[in-house]
């Protein structure tokens, strides 16, 4: 609709009638599990109050309330593959001066009551239809794990191809289901015994080739590994037009 | 609502951060959704155009040679985290609007960006000393990941209404959702209201 008026090459487009409905308001969600991932990371599993159907990539608001009424709130990425059910997994790095995630971290127990808002966004989803490319950077990747979760649910792990970046084996999320699904893992700083490939940052070697016009790509990390992951497709040949990002954390 | 059991709150309670924000101290988180473009100022444009007596467009030479205007104070991104006490160096909006005229069933702009992103403002946003195309931030050339060469600058909305990358102005007599509003996000973005998403 608005494509009459931005003229020449646009890279960002929203197809009308795929934008995702406004999210709901504040909810009540109870911890039903709670996951160590790595020694930073930790899973929290949520039965929601008021469940509703999230998109693979979406985010939920979580906001913490103080008895003076100072809240804190902060996005994070729905982990779990839509599954039809009351729950949702949020995987949640701890930071070291992270208000919330070191709350959440050294606090929260399996009964605890939180208050979160969602599922929010319609951009950096994939929604099963189409051949995707996950490039994930650390914690990045959450919400690509959503998408490949979704594309083994549905019986297309054809469609979901993930790579994701980590700088050592004890930084991985996920590791033995990672495995079990087929995603390819790049150690960049240390590798474990015995792996083929050598300690180094992701290159256009690593990308699948070629690379469809067809196919989307995702890529979620940190602003570096956003940059150099995307880089690293355009000269690979890939078109911007084809490349959704979601990046986090600050610049240098 | 209820407090959340064993919370207290560490965090900053600065009057200048508005509900549910907080302060992000020297970092600048980048939030994009599409690859860092690179845009050479030597083909770089900025366009008004739409309900205008005057279609414009500058160059980067013509732009920067605008009377300029700073903007110094705080900015707020709907994803919770605000940057206090910073500063822009630019040109503000009511020049360049000044120049093309609009006319007077004009009520909203989009702002359009050299990679098709899009945002919606009401023309009252981004009039009377509240809008600027800027250039630099803290006295140096704005960085490509926060959309140098040039941003628009609507400190007292939501960040996402100040789009990396502008190129220009579309002048409009209605409100056309842009690229977040139409992914479920608030048309006007008032952080002081809290006006995160649609229906807020």
């Amino acid at each position: 609709m608005t494509a009459g008026i931005l003229g020449g090459k646009s890279g960002i487009r929203v197809t009308e009638g795929l934008a995702a409905p406004p999210p709901g308001k504040w909810q009540s969600a109870t911890v039903v599990q709670v996951r160590r991932e790595t020694a930073t990371a930790k899973s929290f599993r949520m039965e929601l109050a008021e469940p509703s159907d999230h998109l693979a990539g979406q985010h939920y608001v979580l906001r913490l309330t103080a008895p003076d009424g100072y809240t804190a709130s902060r996005s994070y990425s729905v982990a779990s593959a839509p599954d039809g059910s009351q729950e949702i997994e949020l995987t949640v790095e701890r930071l070291p001066e992270g208000e919330v995630s070191s709350f959440l971290h050294d606090e929260v127990v399996v009964g605890d009551e939180l208050e979160v808002r969602g599922p929010i966004g319609g951009w950096f989803v994939w929604r099963g239809d189409k051949p995707a490319l996950l490039l994930g950077g650390g914690s990045g990747l959450v919400p690509l794990m959503a998408m490949l979760r979704l594309a083994h649910r549905m019986g297309r792990s054809d469609l979901a191809r993930l790579i994701v970046s980590v700088r050592s084996p004890e930084d991985l999320y996920y590791s033995a289901e990672l495995t079990r699904l087929g995603a390819e893992v790049l150690y960049t700083r240390r590798t474990p015994q015995g792996w083929l490939r050598p300690a180094g940052r992701l290159t256009t070697a690593d990308l699948p080739a070629p690379i469809g016009p067809e196919t989307t790509v995702f890529v979620c990390g940190s602003s570096g590994f956003a940059d150099a992951a995307t880089d690293t497709l355009l000269r690979a040949g890939v078109e911007s037009e084809g490349v959704r990002v979601e990046r986090f954390g600050p610049t240098r | 609502m209820k407090p959340t059991r064993g919370f207290f709150g560490r965090g900053n309670r600065d009057p200048r951060l508005p509900p549910g924000q907080y302060d992000v101290g020297r970092d600048w988180p980048v939030l994009t959704a599409e690859p860092t473009p690179t845009l050479s100022t030597a083909t770089w444009t900025f366009s008004v155009g739409g309900l205008v007596e005057q279609p414009m467009k500058w160059t980067w030479d013509e732009i920067v040679a605008l009377p300029d205007s700073t903007y110094s104070g705080d900015i707020h991104c709907v994803t919770t985290w605000s940057k206090l006490g910073v500063s822009f160096r630019g040109v503000s909006v009511d020049t360049l609007l000044a120049a093309a005229r609009p006319s007077a069933s004009a009520s909203h702009v989009l702002a359009t960006t050299h990679t098709g992103y899009t945002t919606n403002l009401p023309l009252e946003d981004v009039t009377a000393g509240q809008a600027w195309v800027v250039w630099e931030f803290g006295g140096e050339p704005l960085a490509r990941e926060h959309g140098g060469p040039a941003r628009l600058l609507v400190p007292h909305l939501y960040f996402w209404k100040s789009a990396k990358w502008v190129s220009g102005l579309q002048v409009m007599d209605h409100d056309e959702p842009g690229f977040w509003e139409q992914n479920g996000y608030h048309d006007r973005g008032d952080p002081w209201r809290e006006e995160r998403y649609q229906g807020d």
